[in-house]
């Protein structure tokens, strides 16, 4: 029998501590060391002043932000313009619900082990693209529409390869829940990075361009939409942006390790340990492909995932099929 | 008592958000409104247990069709930012047939003998559609790739002649 | 123990949205707010913006959510079917090889009619 009263009670701490990991460790520290790494790969310092080596300068950043005042251009449609910032911070926390961070004696941490943990976070995913399309939209600015029209058409895009991949991985594992997918792969050498490449290499592009990055920051371009769908946003709904679209990156990179790094499988260290170096890792390659290379034309963008990545990964599922039947 | 609750509180989510779709004057509004109800009727596929179709709810309407509903206004010449009225000469008649519908439905409903508790609820939605698909109704499954495809070369011809 | 799996996702909606408004309490409290109607025009470069940004856009958008909505729909059969068909075997493969050769073929038609094209 369920005790439901203590349920709510274990999921509202849950929620705040999930919330409060994807605050600090995605958005703030994933802020500073997209600037530290930046600052390292372009052979400048980064953030130094704030703190010990800069530590603190995103703390500081969020004390400032809270103390900006909010604008609403008079031409924006109020109601969607403010509730735009809080479903794609909402959207990113979710992902989190079925990510396995580790274990704990026999207990595996994760939030709920969904059975459809897999097209869940699809779900999630494709949730962001809504958000940021009312944002678009209801800041009644040309820059803004068109970075929310070119990030829901690249999204939309993209989602397709990605859920290529995802299905690759359930074909390999049997499985839709995302603990389940971590348990299939034993040993180093049976990481879905090795049988399923393919879709580990689709998943990372479809991951990039799901959360806007360079190559495919389009959407944000500052160089030609001055910040795209956020031109609008001040203080805290910017920052509330950018929390969802760092809690997003995060939560790709932690799915990447969950489905092809075998998650927080590794010896010696503790399992969480494991987990959080193979998410960095991930993080880093993303980072690094961010200051390394320029940014795709939009045609070029739609036709590397219309006609590379989506038969490419239609191709591999039959591939797949094909090895796990025969 | 708890599901209940869960209930009502989905039923309400749903039906507000659902007036304001039907209700407002804003165009872009009334797609946005949207979600809320879809999101809403997803929760009550999951009180029945149906979490596949909970999440492929959330996945393709919330997450596709509003998005497609959303270029859609974009693309049309007055659309966004327009006010509409809801409502034209019309509106006797309307009430009436929408009446008249939901009587119709509620005397189906309450006539009905719906089976109650009938079998096992299996454990893994997924899995049990994973397999009727590759045992009972395998004929729908290919069947349906192709209406997919055929819906795709519409949307083509559709789009072309638009251009 | 479905139900509860899903309580909390329900929770994680409901709360995430109270700690994500939050920080705008605080805003609101704290921020300062000057009344200059200036600083409540839509920017447009510096310049004083003309006419409004909500204009008929592209059809191209539209083709391409189309194409993507019917592809959308093929994945959802996709993934039930994805964790089952090891029970299957070579069955379950040529099932999978029809269904997905119709995608595929689904796909080319799009690409020779020019339906992924841009310009």
């Amino acid at each position: 029998m369920v005790n439901w009263p203590l349920e709510i009670v274990r999921a509202v701490l849950l929620t705040a501590a999930v919330f409060t990991f994807m605050a600090v460790v995605a958005a703030m520290f994933g802020v500073l060391l997209e600037r530290k790494v930046g600052g390292w790969i372009q052979s400048r310092l980064g953030p130094k002043h704030v703190g010990p080596q800069g530590l603190l300068q995103t703390v500081a950043d969020t004390i400032k932000l809270l103390q900006k005042e909010h604008i609403e251009p008079r031409a924006a449609d109020r109601a969607i313009f403010n509730t735009a910032p809080l479903v794609v911070a909402v959207a990113g926390l979710m992902s989190w619900v079925v990510i396995p961070f580790g274990t704990l004696g026999d207990r595996v941490l994760v939030v709920r082990d969904l059975n459809i943990g897999v097209v869940f976070f699809a779900a999630m995913a494709s949730l962001t693209v809504v958000g940021i399309l009312a944002g678009g939209f209801a800041s009644n600015n040309k820059y803004a529409l068109l970075g929310g029209l070119r990030s829901a058409s690249q999204m939309i895009s993209y989602e397709l390869p990605l859920a290529m991949a995802l299905i690759a991985v359930a074909m390999e594992a049997g499985t839709l829940s995302t603990v389940g997918i971590v348990e299939a792969q034993a040993g180093w050498f049976g990481s879905f990075a090795f049988r399923q490449f393919p879709a580990f290499v689709i998943f990372l592009i479809a991951a990039t361009a799901e959360v806007n990055r360079v190559p495919f920051d389009l959407p944000e371009a500052e160089s030609e939409l001055v910040a795209g769908y956020f031109s609008e946003y001040t203080g805290m709904r910017f920052a509330l942006f950018q929390l969802g679209e760092y809690g997003e990156m995060f939560a790709m990179a932690a799915m990447a390790t969950t489905l092809f790094l075998g998650g927080w499988k590794g010896p010696v260290l503790p399992g969480v340990v494991w987990f959080l170096l193979k998410m960095y890792l991930i993080v880093f390659l993303l980072m690094w492909v961010r200051w390394t290379y320029p940014r795709y034309r939009l045609d070029q963008l739609l036709n590397l995932s219309w006609k590379v990545l989506l038969p490419a990964g239609l191709v591999w599922i039959l591939i797949t099929g094909y090895r796990v039947t025969f | 008592m708890g599901q209940l609750a869960a209930f009502i509180i989905l039923s309400v989510v749903t039906l507000v958000s659902a007036v304001v779709v039907v209700a407002s004057q804003n165009i872009v509004r009334s797609a946005l409104s949207l979600i809320p109800t879809l999101l809403g009727i997803a929760g009550v596929y999951i009180l029945l247990q149906a979490e596949y179709v909970a999440g492929i709810q959330v996945l393709i309407y919330a997450g596709a069709i509003t998005v497609l509903i959303l270029f859609v206004i974009m693309l049309t010449e007055h659309g966004t930012g327009a006010r509409f009225r809801q409502v034209n000469e019309q509106v006797l008649p309307g009430t009436i047939a929408v009446a008249v519908l939901a009587a119709l439905l509620m005397a189906v409903f309450f006539g009905t003998a719906w089976p109650r508790a009938a079998g096992t609820l299996p454990q893994y939605t997924a899995t049990s559609i994973g397999t009727t698909f590759l045992t009972s109704a395998i004929l729908v499954f290919i069947v349906t790739s192709f209406v997919l495809l055929v819906a795709l070369m519409g949307a083509i011809v559709i789009a072309r002649r638009e251009r | 123990m479905l139900l509860v799996d899903w309580l909390y996702v329900g929770v994680f909606l409901v709360v995430g949205l109270a700690m994500a408004a939050l920080p705008l309490a605080v805003v609101w409290a704290l921020a300062p707010r000057l009344a200059q109607p200036q600083k409540r025009t839509t920017y447009e470069s510096g310049v004083v913006p003309f006419g409004q940004a909500w204009a008929q856009f592209n059809v191209r958008y539209y083709l391409f959510s189309l194409v993507f909505v019917i592809f959308d729909v093929e994945v959802i059969y996709l993934y039930p079917w994805s964790i089952v068909f090891r029970q299957y075997g070579r069955y379950a493969f040529f099932v999978m090889l029809i269904f997905v050769g119709i995608l595929l073929l689904g796909l080319i038609h799009a690409w020779r009619k020019g339906a992924l094209e841009w310009t």
